[in-house]
């Protein structure tokens, strides 16, 4: 299991063998508030870098999770259909969105490792 | 752009509690259970002879199933609802400074007037010939309106403003078509600062909608709207005075290039009391606008609606308007209810339009006359900037110094300190008797709160609203925490547990299961 | 200027505190060559005496539907609202707040907004229903959408019984976003075959009951057939009275209900403020539009009321909102919840029955005159009558004689051959001198 790597949007992707399990970062959850409602993709879809694959849902807000890799997705946390809160408690680990057979490993190499990340919040707070 | 800005929506913390009393009323302030733990199912409050027996054609249609619905006596239907209604806050209790809702005060002569038997007991579809008052009603108010706004059409049938801004695009829709560009043009320009209703009203009939960023100083910067034109832009909607309380002072050259481009010119017409009578929109190149009767022509609020949303529309857009509308026959007004050769491009509701609100408008337009709206409006500018430039010692402001508008807006780049939010220092307001100012809008401002006083405020009113905000302000500042973080503590509720009613949805009420 | 507190002296000294000495100074921005200089070409300002009269003689020019025998319905019905309703409705604190984005303040609105949507619910016999929509048609249209998220398809049937309006909103919805729409003919007697019409691109079937003509209508069968293909039903009430006396269109399987609820609370108002009720299950809440009470705790752990499941709406939403629509009909579901809990089961039932037996009253008499068909074999408190005159023509003559006899279906429908129809309804509030004026005056039109 790899360390996880990060997009701009906020999104994470743990890569194992050539599935990525994909959720959103502790500042994301923070940022959105009481997760209430995740729309899920379907298993079995395709999508593109960068491309919608689920939707996380507070009280007040919504906002869209990007995929940081093409691929198809083969599994989707059904857990958060009854505990969306999964997220706020533990987004790194059982608060993970989809997971995705990836098509394209070369497309990690554009995301940001742990550090970089933290650096890049530091320059959007 | 989805708005992914949230904030907190849990109950926060407990303090404690006031003296416990067996009702769990605190005197005037009392708990008032559902109709449903307090109605039984065989009460009414309604007197009705049942009808001599007689031969029922419902057939096998009849229901047979119970409703389950209780009813109640009228002196029970009565208390109900006098005490609900004590549970809430209203523009004739107090100043309600929510910014882009315009809450004016709102004329009983207009109930009056409204309640007249020949406008509320006529039917839309009576013999025209029957109700030719009514339909001089509309056109009056429809000449009226267009005259305020400089525009030679108008749409007078949508129900509310999100409904007036559907009717517009599709007005706008159905020209591009006409000129055989429907298939090409389906981008709509839409500000970041834009209401909701925008974006989601463009989308609704097929449009894309790319963002325009708004400029540093607020306003949108007409070489940015140039960059986004092209030929696949149907139209841009902007709102003017925008949502950060400006005036777009770019709009004609802006208006200009979208007409250059081939594109039209959507206007939000929802903070129009700022300029009625001091400029029109249908000379800064506006093609299609519409007016909240609600918001600029005080037709009360009433709990979230009714709304009415009629649409004034450039000459460009004149033969697309939906029916019905009303045309003069001779010494005959009548209705057009139907296509039939026309471009209209089809039809926004059943029947007529919010006659009701109608009438309420243009029972204020004729009370305040041409020197009253400008009157309004002027009051309407100042005060908000009174109450900008008594505050921006204080409160931080994302434009500086800038005059406002109607309206005047804040950000919480000033909390930042004290680790309150906007969230926390609204819900102190409501402890001091004032309904908070609009917060979290526009999206374009962090932590935005947007305060707009109308003309309805007296300088007393005006000056004790400053003076309770320097208050919390100077507390907030000087690093009291529990005036905020705690508030509301004195109304009927203290703060909702918003997660769970979203987690957890209860959407109506269920009988007890049996102990 | 009476709505208008403040005075020169408060003008200048708020002027001289904002730092410029002329308003027009804040008004910079607009461009010099479209700012106003002068007033706008309307009257200027009338006291409350000349702003009645006018009005008032404006009112008076129209014929109020209490005024004369009074027969019409057509998707708008004249009913008795017991004088508390308006009363209610009028006070403070209901009339003058806003939209309850404020809860702690808010609870009136919000308890009154749980209570019409159980209420709106039980009548229904569906799961949940929302805060109320502009209207019936304007409900229908959003329903259609509805329906095509949920399916994914976007081709709506529409039944010839569908009041002709709503499916002009619908239709105008449909082409403007690319969708289709089969709409079928206009169906006096209730006999299409909408089976027939629905296929594996349709996404919704939406039927009306009672519908257009007066006929109620049978859903289950539609139900079925439409769940055959993987279409939803949309069923749409016109008369919410109707409710107290027939099958609840949930009982009949719809998958979303819509309708017209003026008939509860609210006045004729020539066509608006309405009510639009919206109603369906609640594995389809998220999709429903409009806005949604819930039930919570508050920090001290009592019961309250919130708006929720916002993220559905505009203001978060955007461009992926569920509808557009911001505004429920707030003022109007209120006099709509007044009404039905003055009422009751018990009442509505009873005022149901009235109503057909008025109706039924009615028909008998008209059936009577020469010349006078009954179309319907089944009906509410609306039927649907055909006679040898052109029927715009004869309602014009019972007008000029103070009879409002009821809608030339022409009126709504001018191309379908249907000349010599016209729609009836009767209500509690017609008398039996009211029922023998309308025969008495047809009797007298038709031997013409």
């Amino acid at each position: 299991m790899s360390q996880p790597r990060f997009s701009k949007d906020h999104e994470y992707i743990i890569v194992d063998g050539d599935v990525g399990t994909v959720g959103i970062s502790e500042h994301a959850q923070a940022q959105l508030g009481d997760v209430v409602f995740v729309e899920l993709p379907a298993v079995g879809d395709k999508v593109a870098k960068g491309a919608q694959a689920a939707v996380v849902e507070s009280v007040k807000a919504a906002s869209e999770v990007f995929s940081p890799a093409s691929g198809e997705v083969v599994a989707v946390n059904g857990a958060l259909e009854g505990e969306p809160s999964l997220i706020n408690e533990d987004a790194m680990g059982k608060g993970w969105i989809v997971k995705i057979k990836l098509s394209d490993p070369a497309e990690l190499d554009e995301l940001m490792d742990e550090a970089a990340y933290q650096d890049f919040l530091k320059t959007i707070a | 752009m989805l708005n992914n800005q949230g904030r907190p929506t849990r109950s926060g913390e407990t303090s404690s509690a006031a003296a416990a009393t067996f009702t769990g009323n605190r005197a005037l302030d009392m708990e008032e259970a559902l109709i449903f733990e307090t109605g039984r199912l065989d009460a009414t409050g309604v007197d009705i002879d049942e009808p001599p027996p007689f031969a029922s054609r419902l057939g096998a249609h009849a229901r047979k199933s119970e409703i389950g619905l209780p009813g109640l006596s009228e002196p029970e239907a009565v208390r109900h609802y006098v005490r609900l209604s004590r549970k809430n806050y209203s523009i004739d209790a107090g100043l309600y400074p929510l910014g882009s809702c315009t809450m004016k005060h709102n004329p009983r002569l207009n109930e009056k007037m409204a309640r007249l038997p020949g406008f509320a007991d006529i039917h839309p579809l009576q013999p025209t010939s029957t109700v030719q008052g009514a339909l001089r009603l509309i056109d009056d108010l429809a000449r009226t309106l267009m005259a305020m706004a400089g525009m030679p059409a108008i749409a007078m049938s949508p129900k509310a403003g999100a409904h007036g801004e559907l009717c517009g695009m599709m007005a706008i829709k159905a020209a591009i078509e006409a000129r055989g560009e429907g298939a090409t043009r389906n981008v709509v320009l839409v500000p970041e600062s834009a209401h909701g209703t925008n974006p989601a009203t463009a989308a609704l009939i097929g449009f894309s909608v790319r963002s325009v960023p708004t400029g540093a100083d607020g306003i949108v910067d007409p070489a940015a709207v140039k960059a986004a034109l092209g030929p696949e832009v149907a139209a841009i909607m902007l709102t003017n005075p925008n949502t950060c309380g400006l005036f777009e002072r770019e709009i004609a050259a802006i208006a200009e290039a979208v007409h250059e481009a081939g594109a039209f010119f959507y206007c939000d017409g929802a903070n129009f009391n700022a300029i009625m009578g001091k400029t029109r929109p249908g000379d800064l190149g506006v093609d299609a606008m519409h007016i909240n009767l609600h918001k600029t022509f005080s037709t009360p609020h009433g709990g979230g609606g009714p709304g009415a949303g009629p649409v004034v529309l450039s000459k460009a857009l004149a033969p697309f308007a939906p029916v019905p509308y009303v045309v003069i026959h001779g010494d005959m007004l009548r209705l057009v209810e139907h296509r039939q050769d026309s471009q209209a491009f089809g039809r926004m509701t059943a029947f007529n339009g919010q006659m009701g609100m109608f009438v309420r408008a243009l029972s204020f337009i004729l009370s305040h006359g041409a020197d009253g709206l400008k009157q309004a409006a002027e009051d309407a500018v100042l005060s908000a900037n009174y109450i900008r430039v008594c505050l921006n010692d204080l409160m931080s402001s994302p434009y500086g110094d800038r005059p406002c508008m109607h309206e005047a807006l804040f950000d919480d780049r000033w909390l930042k300190e004290t680790g309150l939010t906007t969230l926390d220092f609204a819900k102190a307001m409501i402890d001091e008797g004032y309904h908070p100012m609009t917060v979290y809008f526009p999206l374009v401002v962090h932590g935005a709160m947007l305060i707009e006083p109308t003309e309805s405020e007296s300088k007393a009113s005006l000056d004790l609203f400053v003076m309770t905000l320097r208050d919390l302000a100077h507390s907030a500042l000087g690093g009291e925490r529990e005036r905020f973080t705690a508030a509301p503590r004195l109304a009927p509720r203290r703060r909702l547990d918003e997660t769970r009613a979203a987690r957890q949805p209860v959407l109506k009420w269920t009988k007890p299961a049996p102990a | 200027m009476r709505y208008l507190p403040l005075d020169a002296a408060d003008r200048a000294l708020m002027l001289a505190r904002v730092g410029v000495s002329h308003i027009d100074e804040i008004f910079a921005d607009i461009p010099a060559d479209k700012r106003l200089n002068g007033l706008l070409d309307i009257p200027t300002r009338k006291s409350e005496i000349e702003v009645d009269r006018i009005l008032s003689s404006l009112a008076g020019r129209n014929v109020a539907a209490g005024s004369v025998p009074f027969f019409l319905g057509a998707g708008a019905y004249r009913h008795h609202v017991p004088a508390s309703v308006d009363h209610l409705i009028q006070r403070s604190e209901f009339l003058t707040s806003y939209t309850p984005y404020q809860p702690e303040i808010a609870q009136g609105t919000l308890q009154v907004l749980f209570e019409f949507q159980t209420q709106v619910a039980a009548l229904t016999g569906m799961e949940v229903a929302n805060a109320s929509m502009y209207d019936g048609s304007t409900a229908c249209g959003e329903a259609m959408l509805m329906a095509h998220r949920l399916t994914r398809r976007n081709k709506a049937v529409l039944s010839g019984g569908l009041h002709s309006q709503y499916a002009d909103v619908a239709a105008t919805l449909a082409s403007m976003a690319g969708d289709k729409i089969v709409r079928l003919p206009p169906d006096i007697k209730a006999s299409e075959d909408l089976a027939a019409a629905i296929d594996e691109n349709t996404s919704c079937v939406i039927v009306q009951s009672p519908d257009f003509f007066g006929n109620p209508r049978d859903l289950a069968p539609i139900k079925a057939a439409a769940e055959a293909k993987g279409a939803l039903l949309i069923a749409v009430f016109t008369e919410a009275v109707s409710l107290g006396a027939l099958r609840s269109p949930g009982e009949m399987g719809a998958d979303i209900v819509v309708g017209e609820g003026q008939s509860i609370g609210n006045a004729l108002n020539f066509g608006g403020p309405y009510v639009g009720l919206f109603a369906t299950h609640l594995k389809y809440a998220r999709q429903m539009p409009g806005r949604l009470a819930g039930e919570t705790v508050d920090a001290d752990g009592r019961r309250s009321f919130v708006l929720t499941l916002s993220t559905r709406e505009q203001h978060i939403r955007r461009e992926k909102a569920t509808s557009n629509i911001c505004t429920n009909s707030g003022l109007c579901a209120l006099a709509f919840s007044i009404h039905m809990s003055l009422l009751g089961q018990t009442g509505l039932q009873r005022l149901a029955r009235v109503n057909h037996a008025n109706s039924v009253a009615l028909a008998d008499r008209l059936a009577e005159i020469k010349g006078v068909e009954i179309v319907n074999q089944y009906f509410f408190n609306e039927f649907t009558i055909r006679t040898p005159r052109v029927a715009e023509e004869l309602i014009e003559a019972l007008a000029k004689r103070g009879i409002i006899g009821g809608l030339p279906v022409s009126r709504l429908l001018p191309d379908a051959g249907l000349d010599d129809l016209i729609v009836v309804a009767g209500t509690e509030t017609n008398s039996d001198e009211d029922r023998a004026a309308f025969a008495a005056v047809l009797t007298q039109c038709l031997s013409v």
